[in-house]
C-alpha cells in the first residue's frame, strides 16, 4: 500500500508532465466517470441506503442524477471553457496587442467529501477538477463507509490511475495528509474543522474552497398559499431527513401565519409519509448514534413545544418529522444548525424583526423565503446576506448549473458547480502579448523624463468615460 | 484603538450607509479630487520615502489610480447589477440570478514600493462592491503613511474608511480583529501570517506576494528593442517592483549581446553617472540595502557594481553567468541587480523555470510564434507580458495577480469589485407551475422519477452537432415530403 506522500508525488510527477492538459484527455476522463456512475447505479443506491437509509428516490435525484448533469454540463461545455478569453476591453495603447486570459490548471488538488451527500459532494468537484485539467485526491468521509469502499474501488478502475487517488482514513489520516501541499483544496464538512483547514493551508499558501453550513432561515410572510408553501418546506426540510447543509433550519412567520401552517404541515406530512412516518420507505435515518443522540439531546433541552412528530427510536436511529412552536432565540435548537428532521418555528411580529434576528447571527448558506409579495421578496434580498437564496421554494437553487454554490461568511468560501466548478480549479492567467511596432510610442515612457514627455502621456492614457478600459502607461 | 476603529466601520457598514451606489461614486469621486489636489503634496512624500522621480510619481501611481476611478464611477451600475444565468426546464417560469453584494468590513495591507497605487487601487475596488475598508498603509514608506492619514478623512467618510498606521505589533493587532475580507500586498512570509490569522475567523484572503518573475529572451529577437524593454521594467523605482523581471534566462551565444544592449540603454536612460540622475530611485531602507549588498557578494558585476550606503544607492548592475545555485538566484531580487542565467534552449529554460516557484509574472521576447506559444503552454504564472515587460499590469481588463507562492486571487478594474462582492445565487420561483413540482414529492413510484430526471436536465435544448445534423436532414426531409404532396396531391 502506497503512503500518502508516495501518491502525492506520484500524480504530481503526472501533472507535471503535462498528460492532463489537453481537451481529449479531460473529456475522455470525464466519460470515464460518467460510466462510473451509470454503470453502476444499483451498487450505488445500495451503499447510501447502507450508509443512510436513504430511500431511492433521493439517492437517483440528489446524488446520481445531479452527478450526471454535472457531467453531461461539463462535457457540453468544457471546449468553450478551456479557451483563451480574448473579449476584453483594449485601448488606444494595446490597440495592436493580443490581450487574453488563459484559463490554466492548478496542480494536484484534494477534495474533502462529506457524509450527507457522500457521492455528489464530492464527485461534482471532481468533475470541475478533471475538466479543469488537475490531477486530484480524494478523501471520501469516513463515516458512510459502504459509499466509501465503493469509490476506493470504482475509482481506480475507470479514471487514470496515475491523475486521481482515493484515500480513505479517519481524522488522524486526514490531518497528516494535510500536512502535504496541495495546489488547492476543497473541503465540505464543519467550520470548526474548516479552521483546522485553513491554518493547515496558510504555510503552502494553498487557496481553500470551503463549502460549509449554518442555520438557513425561512421566512413565510405575507399573502401566500399556504397549501403549496408547506409542501415545498415539508419536501426541502425533510429530504434526507434534514441533513442537508441547505435545509431550511427554521422558521419566520407570524402568530397568524403559524396557526394557518400547522395544519398545513400536518396533512402534507400525513400525504409525503403516511400515519407513521416510521414505516414509511421514503424517509431516510440520521446518519450516526452521536449525531441521533445530539439531535435528541437538543429536542429534550428545547423549550419550545413539540407540535407535529416528536416520536424516535434509537435502535434504527430514526427521528420523526417533528415540528416545535413558542421556540426563543435562546432555546437549545437556535444555538447550532440543526441538520436533523426537527423544525422549529419562531414567532415575530413583523418583517423587520425577523430580518433583524437574522443579520444578528453568522451569515447563513442559504435563504428562503415564501410569500406571494414581491416587496416581501425584495425587502429580505437587500437586507439580508447568504450564500444563496431561493424564493418560494427549498434547495432546488443549487441543482440549477448556472448558480454559484457556495457560502459567505460563516457559511464558507468559494463557489462551485458548472462553469463555477471549473473556474475554482483554475488559474485565471492574464496575458498580454505586445507587438514590435509603436516603439517610438513607448519612447514617451523611458528616461530622462521630461514633462514634455509626460505631458503626452497623460493625454493617451487618460481614462474617457466611453472608452473600454483604462491604460495607465505606455 | 484599531478594534475601536474596526467596530465603528462595522457599525457605520450595518447602519447601510455604503449601501446606495450614489454614496459609492460620491465617496470615489472624492477620492479622485483627493489625488488631483493633492499631487504635489504625493510626489513630495514619495520623494522623501524612496527619492521618486516627480515624473515616476503620475506615471506608475497616479495615472492608473484615476482610470480606476473613472472606470469603477462609469461602470458601477453594471457591475452592481444581478446577473441573469441560464434555466432549465423546471426552472423555466422563474428568475434566476447572480447579485453582487458587500461583504462588510474589509482590511486593505498596503505595501511601501508604490504606496499610493497598492493602497489605493483596492480601495477603489471595496467602495465600488459597497463595504467599508480599514487601510493599513505600509509602515516603510513611512511619509506616505502620514499623508494617507491625513489626507484620507478629509476626502472620504472617516467612519467607514479608517486608516490605521503602525508596525508590526499594530497590525497584528488588526489582524486578530474579525473581517470579511482581508487583502494583503507584501512578501510571502507575512502572507502566510496573514492567511493563518484570517484562518481563525474564517475569513477569505487575497494575497498579492511576489517570485521571481524570469525574462527569458530567445535568440530570434531584436535585442536592441528588447533590451531597452526590459532595462526599463527592471530599473524602474529601482527594481523594487513585484512584476520586475527578476533574471533574465538566454543561450550564451548572445549573452555579450545583451549586457551590451543593457549597458548602452542604460547610458539613454541615466547617464554615465546614474547616481546624480534625477530619474534614478533609492533603496527604501538600510536593512535592504544590505541584503541586496550581500547578494552580490562573491560576484563581479559586468555592468554597474557601485554603491553608497550613506545615500542608500546601488548603480543599476548586470551580473553575467550566474549559477542557478547562487544567493541571487535563491530569493526575490526587489532591487537593481539584473542576474543573466544562461540556458541552452527552450527546453532547458521551460525545465528551468517549472522547477521554481510559480512567479508573478513571465516574461518572454520572441519573434517566433512557436516559441511564444510553448513558452505559454508549457509554464504558468500569475501573468504574462511577451516581448515587453510589466505591461499586462496596465490594462485593468486583465486580472491582475498571483498563483500558488506568488498569491491568491485577483484584481484591476471589474475584478476588484468582484473580488470585494459575495455573489449571491438567487432562485426566485412562482407558486404556480405546482402541478410539475408534485413529481418530486414522496410517496414516490418510478414514474415520477423519470419525469424528475427529464426535468432537471441543462441545457434546455440539445445544442451537440448530433442533433443540429438530426434536425438539419429531418427539416430538409418534411420540407421535400411537403413540397411533393403539395405537387402530387392537388391532381
Amino acid at each position: 500500500m502506497a503512503s500518502q506522500s508516495e501518491v502525492i508525488d506520484r500524480l504530481r510527477a503526472t501533472f507535471r508532465s503535462g498528460v492532463t492538459f489537453p481537451e481529449q484527455f479531460r473529456m475522455t476522463q470525464l466519460q470515464n466517470l460518467l460510466s462510473l456512475v451509470e454503470e453502476n447505479e444499483q451498487l450505488i443506491q445500495d451503499a447510501l441506503h447502507k450508509d443512510l437509509h436513504k430511500p431511492k428516490f433521493e439517492s437517483v435525484l440528489s446524488e446520481i442524477q445531479i452527478t450526471l448533469n454535472d457531467l453531461y454540463f461539463a462535457m457540453e461545455n468544457l471546449r468553450t471553457w478551456m479557451q483563451p478569453e480574448y473579449n476584453i476591453g483594449k485601448n488606444l495603447a494595446t490597440r495592436m496587442d493580443d490581450c487574453f486570459i488563459r484559463r490554466e490548471p492548478l496542480g494536484v488538488v484534494l477534495i474533502i467529501g462529506a457524509w450527507n451527500y457522500p457521492l455528489h459532494l464530492i464527485l461534482l468537484p471532481l468533475v470541475a477538477a478533471i475538466a479543469a485539467g488537475n490531477c486530484a485526491i480524494l478523501k471520501p468521509s469516513e463515516i458512510c463507509q459502504a459509499t466509501e469502499q465503493l469509490l476506493a474501488e470504482l475509482i481506480p478502475k475507470y479514471l487514470s490511475q496515475d491523475c486521481y487517488a482515493v484515500l480513505c482514513g479517519g481524522a488522524e489520516d486526514t490531518k497528516s495528509l494535510l500536512k502535504n501541499k496541495f495546489d488547492h483544496i476543497f473541503y465540505t464538512g464543519s467550520q470548526v474543522v474548516a479552521r483546522s483547514i485553513l491554518l493547515a493551508a496558510a504555510p503552502h499558501l494553498t487557496p481553500v474552497t470551503l463549502e460549509l453550513g449554518g442555520k438557513s432561515p425561512c421566512f413565510i410572510y405575507g399573502h401566500i398559499d399556504i397549501q403549496k408553501a408547506a409542501k415545498r418546506l415539508c419536501w426541502s426540510k425533510f429530504f434526507n431527513t434534514g441533513q442537508s447543509c441547505v435545509a431550511p433550519d427554521y422558521v419566520l412567520c407570524t402568530a397568524q401565519t403559524r396557526d394557518a401552517l400547522l395544519p398545513a404541515l400536518r396533512e402534507t406530512l400525513r400525504t409525503f409519509y403516511g400515519p407513521d412516518p416510521g414505516a414509511s420507505l421514503d424517509i431516510g435515518r440520521i446518519v450516526t448514534p452521536r449525531h441521533w443522540r445530539r439531535l435528541m439531546d437538543m429536542l429534550e433541552k428545547s423549550k419550545g413545544k413539540v407540535v407535529i412528530g416528536g416520536e424516535s427510536r434509537e435502535e434504527d436511529r430514526y427521528i420523526a418529522p417533528t415540528v416545535l412552536v413558542d421556540v426563543q432565540e435562546s432555546d437549545a435548537l437556535m444555538q447550532e444548525e440543526i441538520f436533523g428532521p426537527i423544525l422549529p418555528i419562531l414567532t415575530i411580529e413583523s418583517l423587520e424583526e425577523g430580518i433583524d434576528y437574522i443579520n444578528r447571527q453568522e451569515k447563513p448558506l442559504a435563504l428562503y423565503v415564501f410569500s406571494d409579495e414581491t416587496s416581501v421578496v425584495t425587502t429580505v434580498l437587500n437586507n439580508t446576506s447568504s450564500g444563496g437564496f431561493c424564493g418560494n421554494d427549498g434547495i432546488v437553487h443549487m441543482a440549477l448549473p448556472g448558480l454559484p454554490f457556495g457560502g459567505v461568511g460563516a457559511s464558507g468560501m468559494g463557489s462551485y458547480h458548472g462553469r463555477w466548478g471549473f473556474e475554482t480549479f483554475s488559474h485565471r492567467r492574464g496575458c498580454m502579448n505586445r507587438s514590435w511596432l509603436l516603439e517610438r510610442v513607448n519612447v514617451l515612457r523611458y528616461p530622462p523624463y521630461s514633462d514634455y514627455n509626460l505631458g503626452w502621456l497623460r493625454w493617451a492614457t487618460t481614462f474617457k468615460k466611453n472608452s473600454w478600459g483604462g491604460c495607465s502607461v505606455m | 484603538m484599531e478594534k475601536q476603529a474596526v467596530q465603528r466601520a462595522r457599525e457605520a457598514f450595518l447602519a447601510g450607509r455604503p449601501r446606495p451606489l450614489e454614496f459609492r461614486v460620491q465617496q470615489l469621486k472624492s477620492l479622485q479630487r483627493m489625488i488631483t489636489d493633492r499631487q504635489g503634496e504625493i510626489a513630495t512624500a514619495l520623494k522623501q520615502d524612496i527619492n521618486r522621480s516627480q515624473y515616476d510619481t503620475p506615471l506608475f501611481e497616479l495615472i492608473g489610480l484615476e482610470n480606476e476611478i473613472s472606470l469603477a464611477v462609469s461602470k458601477l451600475a453594471q457591475w452592481a447589477a444581478p446577473r441573469p444565468v441560464e434555466r432549465n426546464l423546471l426552472t423555466i417560469s422563474d428568475q434566476a440570478y447572480i447579485q453582487p453584494e458587500p461583504l462588510g468590513v474589509v482590511l486593505i495591507i498596503g505595501a511601501w514600493n508604490y504606496p499610493w497605487a497598492l493602497t489605493l487601487q483596492p480601495l477603489v475596488g471595496a467602495i465600488a462592491a459597497g463595504n467599508a475598508a480599514v487601510v493599513k498603509p505600509s509602515e516603510l514608506s513611512e511619509y506616505s503613511a502620514s499623508l494617507l492619514k491625513a489626507l484620507l478623512p478629509r476626502y472620504l467618510d472617516q467612519e467607514l474608511y479608517p486608516v490605521v498606521c503602525g508596525g508590526v505589533s499594530e497590525t497584528q493587532e488588526l489582524l486578530r480583529q474579525r473581517f470579511d475580507h482581508v487583502f494583503y500586498t507584501g512578501n510571502s512570509t507575512v502572507g502566510k501570517l496573514v492567511m493563518e490569522a484570517a484562518a481563525r475567523h474564517l475569513t477569505p484572503v487575497t494575497l498579492e506576494l511576489g517570485g521571481k518573475s524570469p525574462c527569458y529572451i530567445d535568440k530570434d529577437v531584436d535585442l536592441r528593442v528588447a533590451c531597452r524593454r526590459i532595462t526599463w521594467g527592471k530599473f524602474v523605482n529601482c527594481g523594487q517592483t513585484c512584476i520586475a523581471p527578476d533574471y533574465i534566462l538566454c543561450e550564451p551565444s548572445i549573452q555579450n549581446r545583451v549586457v551590451e544592449g543593457i549597458r548602452q540603454t542604460l547610458l539613454e536612460f541615466y547617464g554615465p553617472d546614474p547616481k546624480s540622475s534625477p530619474d534614478y530611485s533609492r533603496i527604501i531602507n538600510q536593512r535592504h540595502f544590505n541584503r541586496l549588498m550581500t547578494l552580490l557578494e562573491g560576484y563581479t558585476a559586468t555592468v554597474g557594481g557601485q554603491s553608497d550606503s550613506s545615500q542608500r544607492y546601488i548603480a543599476p548592475t548586470v551580473v553575467k553567468d550566474v549559477p542557478p545555485q547562487a544567493r541571487l538566484m535563491q530569493e526575490e531580487i526587489f532591487g537593481p541587480l539584473l542576474p543573466i542565467v544562461t540556458v541552452s534552449d527552450i527546453d532547458d529554460a521551460i525545465h528551468f523555470i517549472n522547477e521554481r516557484e510559480k512567479p508573478l509574472a513571465l516574461y518572454v521576447f520572441s519573434s517566433n510564434k512557436k516559441v511564444i506559444r510553448r513558452m505559454l503552454a508549457e509554464t504558468t504564472s500569475g501573468g504574462v507580458t511577451v516581448n515587453d515587460v510589466i505591461m499586462h499590469y496596465t490594462l485593468n481588463s486583465l486580472p491582475f495577480g498571483g498563483v500558488g507562492q506568488s498569491g491568491t486571487g485577483r484584481y484591476h478594474g471589474k475584478h476588484t469589485f468582484d473580488q470585494f462582492s459575495h455573489h449571491r445565487a438567487c432562485l426566485v420561483k412562482s407558486l404556480g407551475m405546482e402541478d410539475v413540482n408534485m413529481v418530486r414529492y414522496p410517496p414516490q413510484n418510478r414514474q415520477k422519477a423519470r419525469r424528475v430526471r427529464l426535468a432537471m436536465r441543462t441545457p434546455l435544448v440539445d445544442f451537440s452537432r448530433k442533433t443540429y445534423i438530426w434536425a438539419v436532414t429531418a427539416t430538409v426531409f418534411a420540407f421535400g415530403l411537403f413540397v411533393t404532396l403539395t405537387a402530387i396531391l392537388p391532381s
